[in-house]
């Protein structure tokens, strides 16, 4: 406790000395970024302090309580970020964690591609070594972000005749250079949140191998396994809109960029928030299936909550992980869906409306066309299925068929590289 | 709220599961069920005085061991889990919390210490012609001077384990209302008859008044029933919960070992998917039993909750009832389905718990009796939020 209250209190102090609203984002940015205390659970050669993740939050929350503008956390960086220190050469740290943390660059993840979704080790994208140079030829899919991108996340084959999972290799790539095309993928519910990447001859330096050549796997995993925090911490900034000061303009605009791909994701997860409210003003809560409908989806949505609180508890109280703590996204899916059916019942015909007059501004039927979305984005519920019954259950895994040299795995035949 | 067990807990619910692994096995499960009181005598005086377990919940100074409605819930899935055949539910639970609610201090002393220590086991007669626990579905007459002595006229129906109660506690209806009255198992005017039910784990009789001696417990709080209600909905969501866990872990063992086509059938996507659906929905499932045995526990005195209390706790009792009885019944469907033609069969262990899932769906009401029953108590909220506001 006592600790707790003097790193807060050396916090509150630093901040006393150089907070300053007026200051424009990216030099308030650059200031805490060198202080180490943008992040304090990085190692104190790298922008960090070599603190606990429980002392950074409480840096975390000092920042908060004074009100001051953190390091940038918005999108894929901090993915970016947590992959490099796990697995960057000194000279990648040096060269991109300042511009992560100071806003400066934003990142992409270049992973899924039209021929590998749910078979991620999959991929076909190619990288060919020519003198000190990586030349990629290939497309990939769903990339958050990339039309402002600076740098991407890439992960590459590099050697065809290694079994899938040991071929690939990962890279980061310049994104501003002419081998490399992003092309906006518009969504069945009007928003284009996403991009395909199209390199054509991209080159990236050998410099950018991140870890080791034939060890892209392993830092796919890195990435993906932060991918979850990364969105809780985006939606943290939020909570600091409407305070004065040109920092606080700036902020605001670049939480407006970041997060304008999101827009539509709480109508995907169902806005059960709003049944009820949807209910008393069509007249649905007086219909007697209509109530029942409404019940099974409250249940639904209060039961996957306490399931996930009944997680969060048990990993505080330092308890091995139960099997509730892997079933979220399979919860949310089922929610989301229910959720739309329950919201077209009580909408009616009125639920198709998207213009004027329309319920809720459109949100009603924007919900309808975006639920389809959750239980594909992020991995599939098909293999959080699979995950559920082979790691949490136990059960054994299907027989394999893609073993021995990618080159003779049988593949898709559509997209740019069926065989190399 | 205490989503996650403590130590000591989880210590308890393993003495549990050691006691009734061994003494409370299916071939047992299966003589006793044969009986016509699906009970043993001296399995049930280890069960509350070794165990201690039919006073768990009962307060130190009235005889019990003084921890509340968590605790209880751990017993009641343990012995969900294991079918324990026993007047548990019926007398240690129902019947107790009944006494505690409406007892006074004499009438606590007189009955509630031998129900807590399991020497005299006590049945809670409340239903007639509707499952939900409602006052309009009382028409049990009770008659007679004062405190001491009443006389009940009426039938009771689905009173489970009357057949081999000690006491019986009787919901009837007098001038000044509904309240509960006591009555001696073998007093005159009571005829017991024991159903023929598809469960035979759960014994359930039927009961006719005829003049019968009854005593009037002091104490008829307003919303008595709905109160009684959602315990009996707690206790039985959690002991459902019990069952369900038992149902998967079965069904995730047989499919490991059942081999078709070369390869173990769990190795097949199409039963992995539903394997991972059941345990989603156990999961989510436990989660409501639980909330709702926490709930219960956040109600410091059940004689006199206030409005928001007692719409909480009926929001969550329907909720956690509503949903883990669709899961037991699903899970025990389900895990025939996994068994194939062995699951059918009466050897096979699985029509057991099929048949307590079957029987606790539309015990004290059917689910969708309890959606529209925690859609009212939220409304009800909703309401309230609003004259406030």
């Amino acid at each position: 406790m006592n600790q707790t209250t003097t790193l807060h209190a050396e916090v509150t102090q630093w901040l006393d000395e150089h907070w300053d609203p007026n200051m424009d984002l990216l030099n308030w940015r650059s200031l805490v970024a060198d202080s180490g205390w943008g992040a304090p659970s990085w190692p104190s050669d790298y922008y960090g302090k070599d603190m606990s993740p429980m002392e950074a939050s409480i840096v975390e929350q000092a920042f908060a309580d004074y009100g001051a503008v953190g390091a940038a956390q918005s999108g894929v960086r901090m993915l970016a970020a947590l992959t490099l220190l796990a697995h960057g050469s000194h000279d990648q740290k040096q060269k991109y964690l300042r511009g992560i943390l100071t806003g400066e660059d934003q990142w992409c993840q270049l992973f899924s591609e039209p021929g590998s979704g749910s078979d991620l080790a999959g991929a076909t994208t190619r990288a060919d070594l020519r003198g000190d140079e990586w030349i990629i030829n290939g497309q990939k899919v769903w990339n958050t972000s990339a039309h402002h991108a600076q740098y991407g996340l890439l992960l590459a084959r590099t050697d065809w005749d290694a079994p899938k999972h040991q071929g690939l290799t990962y890279f980061v790539i310049n994104m501003e250079q002419p081998g490399v095309e992003v092309r906006q993928l518009a969504q069945m519910n009007g928003h284009a949140s996403f991009n395909e990447v199209f390199m054509t001859d991209a080159v990236v330096s050998r410099d950018d191998l991140v870890g080791e050549p034939g060890g892209g796997w392993k830092c796919a995993m890195t990435t993906l396994a932060n991918e979850r925090r990364s969105f809780d911490r985006a939606r943290d900034i939020g909570a600091r809109k409407g305070r004065q000061g040109k920092i606080f303009r700036d902020l605001e605009e670049e939480f407006a960029i970041a997060n304008e791909p999101y827009t539509w994701y709480p109508q995907r997860a169902g806005r059960v928030d709003l049944i009820l409210q949807r209910a008393v003003a069509t007249g649905a809560i007086d219909d007697p299936a209509q109530r029942q409908d409404i019940a099974r989806l409250h249940i639904m949505a209060e039961s996957a909550k306490w399931t996930g609180e009944r997680a969060k508890a048990a990993a505080k109280a330092g308890k091995p992980q139960g099997p509730e703590g892997s079933l979220g996204k399979l919860a949310a899916s089922n929610v989301a869906r229910l959720a739309a059916r329950v919201h077209t019942a009580i909408s009616g015909n009125d639920a198709l409306l998207t213009g004027a007059n329309s319920p809720m501004d459109g949100v009603i039927a924007e919900i309808l066309v975006s639920t389809p979305a959750i239980s594909i984005a992020g991995g599939t519920d098909e293999i959080q299925k699979n995950i559920i019954a082979e790691r949490v259950m136990g059960l054994p895994k299907e027989p394999r068929v893609d073993d021995g040299p990618f080159r003779d795995v049988r593949r898709n035949t559509s997209g740019p590289t069926t065989k190399a | 709220m205490a989503l996650v067990f403590t130590a000591d807990q989880d210590q308890f619910r393993d003495s549990i599961q050691r006691f009734l692994s061994d003494q409370m096995p299916t071939s047992r499960v299966r003589q006793l069920m044969a009986t016509d009181h699906g009970l043993d005598n001296q399995l049930w005086r280890q069960t509350s005085t070794e165990l201690a377990l039919t006073g768990i919940h009962i307060p130190e100074h009235l005889g019990g061991a003084g921890f509340g409605p968590v605790e209880l819930g751990i017993a009641l899935e343990e012995m969900g889990r294991a079918l324990f055949c026993g007047p548990y539910l019926s007398s240690a639970v129902l019947s107790a919390y009944a006494l505690l609610i409406c007892a006074d201090a004499d009438q606590q002393e007189r009955w509630l210490g031998d129900v807590a220590s399991g020497e005299r086991r006590c049945s809670l007669a409340v239903t007639e012609s509707a499952g939900l626990w409602q006052n309009d579905d009382i028409q049990t007459k009770a008659t007679g001077g004062g405190t001491a002595s009443s006389l009940l006229n009426g039938r009771k129906r689905f009173v489970i384990d009357g057949q081999s109660a000690d006491l019986i506690l009787v919901a009837a209806r007098a001038d000044d209302g509904i309240a509960l009255y006591m009555i001696d198992g073998d007093t005159n005017g009571l005829t017991v008859t024991a159903l023929q039910t598809m469960d035979p784990t759960r014994k359930m009789a039927d009961i006719e008044l005829n003049d019968a001696v009854a005593t009037k417990l002091t104490h008829a709080p307003d919303h008595l029933l709905d109160t009684l209600l959602n315990v009996a909905c707690i206790a039985l969501a959690n002991e459902m919960i019990g069952g369900c866990q038992r149902l998967l872990d079965s069904a995730v063992n047989y499919t490991q070992l059942r081999y078709q086509f070369g390869r173990s059938i769990a190795s097949f996507q199409a039963i992995k998917h539903r394997l991972a659906d059941l345990l989603l929905d156990v999961e989510l499932s436990r989660s409501a039993a639980y909330q709702a045995a926490q709930t219960l526990a956040d109600c410091s005195d059940l004689r006199t909750l206030d409005e928001d209390q007692r719409r909480h706790l009926t929001e969550h009792a329907s909720l956690a009832k509503a949903a883990v009885c669709e899961t037991y019944l699903q899970t025990a469907l389900e895990t025939i389905q996994l068994h194939g033609g062995i699951g059918f069969t009466w050897e096979n262990d699985t029509h057991l718990w099929f048949k307590r899932a079957k029987s606790s769906e539309v015990l004290f009401g059917t689910p969708a009796e309890h959606r529209e029953r925690m859609m009212t108590a939220i409304e009800s909220g909703n309401r309230s939020q609003e004259n406030a506001a």
